[in-house]
């Protein structure tokens, strides 16, 4: 499923990369501790997590992950958008709770495992 | 006697720098993908080196990445000028962590980087001087354990 079909479902709000939505979300990974990201996301994921700060941005970088969501209405800090920018990562954000989102995006058929 | 490296890079890691933390391990993750190594491979070198990368941040005053392509293997060492570490046993151990509260808010200090970088490598040496500074060696075979 394209970022766009996701955006448009789920209302989310886009605020970097705004070119490269037509990429593909081959899953899902939700994780607040980086460091389990690096360990079990899988390329492709799209990343739930309510982490703010620019090294986001590396750890999607560098397991290819095709998008950020930002959810409980948290707002990326400046730098993290401008680098999200410049490596093409969507960083999207939504005032939903994790849990409603990833509910969402499970019924739209993202799994968190394949 | 080992053969030539076909590649060396080196980058330099200021200690808490949080805004620059990881673009080291980008930059050697897209030099790997350039030349063409195997996904499988790139995957864990990047992996190991945003955890070392991301210790050296955290925890000391600045360090060194370099990473060295041979045909057989991919090294990557990490040294760094910073408190070292008293019990390396203690630290290997998944969920130990000395970070800060404000480190974990952040979503590190998991305990989870050392053994990551471990799980990821073939050979994995761990050296350290408190007081001084730690280093890190890591190998990664071309034809390896997962790859």
């Amino acid at each position: 499923m394209k970022i766009a079909e996701i955006v448009k479902s789920c209302k989310l709000q886009v605020l970097s990369a705004s070119g490269s939505l037509d990429r593909e979300a081959a899953g899902g990974y939700a994780s607040d501790l980086l460091s389990d990201v690096m360990a079990h996301s899988n390329k492709g994921d799209i990343w739930i997590t309510l982490q703010t700060h620019p090294n986001i941005v590396a750890v999607a970088v560098l397991k290819e992950i095709c998008g950020i969501v930002l959810v409980n209405g948290r707002k990326p800090e400046q730098d993290t958008v401008s680098k999200a920018e410049s490596e093409s990562i969507p960083i999207m954000v939504t005032d939903l709770p994790a849990f409603e989102l990833i509910g969402e995006l499970h019924a739209l058929g993202l799994r968190g495992k394949r | 006697m080992r053969a030539e490296a076909l590649l060396h890079q080196e980058y330099a890691i200021r200690g808490g720098d949080f805004v620059n933390a990881g673009e080291s391990s980008c930059k050697i993750r897209n030099t790997l993908r350039q030349i063409g190594i195997d996904s499988e491979v790139v995957r864990r070198i990047a992996i190991a080196a945003y955890e070392a990368e991301m210790n050296v941040v955290m925890y000391a005053h600045h360090g060194k990445m370099e990473v060295n392509v041979y045909p057989e293997e991919i090294r990557l060492t990490i040294d760094d000028s910073g408190p070292g570490i008293a019990d390396i046993d203690l630290a290997m151990q998944p969920g130990y962590s000395t970070a800060s509260e404000e480190m974990r808010e952040m979503g590190f200090g998991a305990g989870m980087g050392l053994p990551n970088i471990k799980k990821n490598a073939d050979v994995f040496n761990l050296t350290s001087r408190v007081g001084k500074g730690t280093r890190l060696e890591i190998n990664i075979l071309l034809n390896g354990k997962n790859g």
